[in-house]
C-alpha cells in the first residue's frame, strides 16, 4: 500500500479517489501511517485507510479468507457510474502492480470519452492506436494491430 | 469530512442493503442467488458499504456511495506492518 502513496499523484492526475481497506482498526491505520508509511511516502498516506474488522465489506467483494480471517489482496476500478469495471485478486505473499493498473484507468477513460466508440487492444499504452469496432474492423483488426505491438 | 466520536466499541465496516450478521435465519435454505447478489462482479454496481476509516490525521467514516461521479480504486490488503 506504501506503492499506491508514493504513486498517488499519477491516480490523482487522472481524478482517481483512492480507498485502502483491512481488518486492521482505523487506530491501527494510524500507527501503521505513524510509524512506518510515512517514513516511505512524504507526508504519509494520503487516501482513506478504511477498516472492515469483522470483514463484511470483504465479503461482499468476494477476497474475505475465512480461514485467516484478512482480506486478500483485491483491486477493484471502479467508474464514476459505481459500476466495477476491472478487479484483480491475489494472495498474499504476492505484491501488485500499481502501473498496470493506472494504464487500465487511463484506457478506461479513454473508452469511456469515446462513449463506447473505441476499444484499446492488448497491451494498449496511452497514446498507441485504438481499435474502433464496426463492420469495417472485423477480419481487419491485423491491419492495425499485430502481437509485436503488445 | 466529518470526525467520528471514539468509542471503545469495535467498529467495522458494513455493506449496505445486506441483511445483518445476525439475522434470524430464514425459513429455507438460502440460495445461491442471494449470495451472489452481494458478490462483486465485473460489469455490475459495486457493493455499497460504510466504514470507519483513517484519514490524513483523523477519524472519519467513509461510504462508497459519496464518491459517486468520480474514478475509484478499491483496495483489500491482509493487514497492516506486513511486509509485502
Amino acid at each position: 500500500m506504501s506503492a499506491v502513496a508514493a504513486h498517488y499523484d499519477a491516480l490523482q492526475k487522472l481524478g482517481v479517489e483512492v480507498l485502502s481497506v483491512s481488518v486492521d482498526s482505523h487506530f491501527v491505520h494510524k500507527m501503521w501511517n505513524d510509524n512506518e508509511l510515512s517514513k516511505m511516502v512524504e507526508g504519509g498516506v494520503p487516501y482513506h485507510m478504511v477498516s472492515d474488522q469483522a470483514g463484511n465489506v470483504g465479503r461482499a467483494y468476494g477476497v474475505w479468507d475465512e480461514t485467516q480471517g484478512i482480506e486478500m489482496r483485491g483491486r477493484f476500478i471502479i467508474d464514476p457510474d459505481g459500476v466495477i469495471q476491472a478487479m484483480e485478486v491475489l494472495t498474499a505473499p504476492v505484491g501488485r502492480k500499481l502501473a498496470e493498473t493506472v494504464r487500465q484507468f487511463q484506457a478506461y477513460q479513454l473508452v469511456r470519452a469515446s462513449g463506447g466508440k473505441e476499444a484499446t487492444p492488448a497491451g494498449w499504452e496511452p497514446g498507441k492506436e485504438t481499435l474502433k469496432p464496426g463492420p469495417d474492423l472485423v477480419g481487419n483488426v491485423w491491419k492495425v494491430w499485430n502481437p509485436s505491438m503488445e | 469530512m466529518e470526525e467520528q466520536p471514539q468509542g471503545c466499541a469495535r467498529v467495522s465496516g458494513s455493506v449496505i442493503d445486506a441483511p445483518p450478521q445476525d439475522a434470524p435465519a430464514q425459513s429455507g435454505p438460502t440460495t445461491t442467488h442471494e449470495v451472489s447478489k452481494m458478490t462483486a462482479r465485473v460489469g455490475q454496481k459495486a457493493p455499497d458499504f460504510s466504514a470507519p476509516a483513517y484519514y490524513r490525521g483523523g477519524f472519519t467514516s467513509v461510504k462508497l456511495s459519496d464518491f459517486a461521479g468520480k474514478w475509484v480504486m478499491l483496495c483489500f490488503y491482509p493487514g497492516d506492518f506486513t511486509f509485502v
